[in-house]
């Protein structure tokens, strides 16, 4: 059964993915972790939209907990106010677990109205999920990924 | 000093929606005390029982955290700007 509050669907461009999962494998062996930047909607609730992915230094430097380096935090919040825009959520990594927010993921899921992002490396190929975590419950919203045209020649 | 006080969006709602408030204080403890006053729901969430800074909440004053100026007993000037940033953490 889906949750009333499984929205808003994530919508990330190739580029925006491919900043995201590269600097989780950048970060190896540590947990990675980063801000998404986007508007809010007139609801004051993220769209959905990211204006901006925003890789963060993990200050703990830990392969099993990261915390946000608040001069990154602190950078992010002036770039979301010079757009317009607001700090939306937030990505990590688990290196070696499933992309599901584990229980200290909910426990310090600080802001409910973000989208809490999660990128696994524990397989051969990287899984991006992402929720909404409110109250201790969890949500999974769904991702769509804007792909840019593709300008190839046809072979064949 | 007059300052600006800059609150994340988990915040505003505790600050009738402000984005950004005007605050009067010599030091980050007076601000933080008038603007508590001010708002009560605030309280919680920036200070703990003890009345130190609540350590799921970094200050910055312009460029430079507090915790490495003088906390709360840091001097303020007219023009400051302090910034309220949650702490955002998380692990396996």
């Amino acid at each position: 059964m889906t949750s009333a509050f499984a929205q808003p669907t994530l919508r990330l461009t190739e580029s925006q993915y491919a900043t995201i999962v590269g600097s989780c494998y950048d970060g190896l062996p540590d947990e990675a972790c980063g801000l998404l930047v986007g508007p809010l909607g007139g609801n004051g609730e993220p769209t959905g939209a990211v204006s901006e992915a925003r890789p963060c230094r993990n200050a703990d430097a830990s392969a099993v907990t990261y915390t946000i380096d608040p001069r990154d935090m602190l950078g992010a919040m002036r770039a979301a106010e010079a757009r317009g825009d607001e700090i939306v959520g937030v990505w990590h990594s688990h290196t070696h677990t499933e992309a599901y927010p584990s229980p200290t993921d909910v426990r310090q899921a600080v802001d409910p109205a973000w989208l809490y992002v999660i990128v696994s490396l524990r397989d051969q190929m990287p899984v991006l999920r992402s929720y909404r975590i409110r109250g201790g419950e969890i949500a999974e919203v769904g991702i769509e990924l804007d792909r840019a045209p593709r300008t190839g020649i046809p072979t064949g | 000093m007059a300052v600006e006080i800059k609150l994340p969006t988990l915040l505003r709602v505790q600050a009738d929606g402000q984005a950004t408030v005007a605050v009067e204080g010599a030091t980050v403890g007076e601000v933080f005390n008038t603007l508590v006053e001010r708002y009560p729901g605030l309280r919680g969430n920036l200070l703990d029982d003890s009345g130190s800074l609540h350590k799921f909440v970094n200050v910055y004053k312009d460029d430079d955290d507090i915790r490495y100026l003088d906390g709360l007993d840091t001097k303020l000037a007219d023009g400051d700007v302090l910034s309220i940033l949650p702490a955002v953490a998380g692990g396996v």
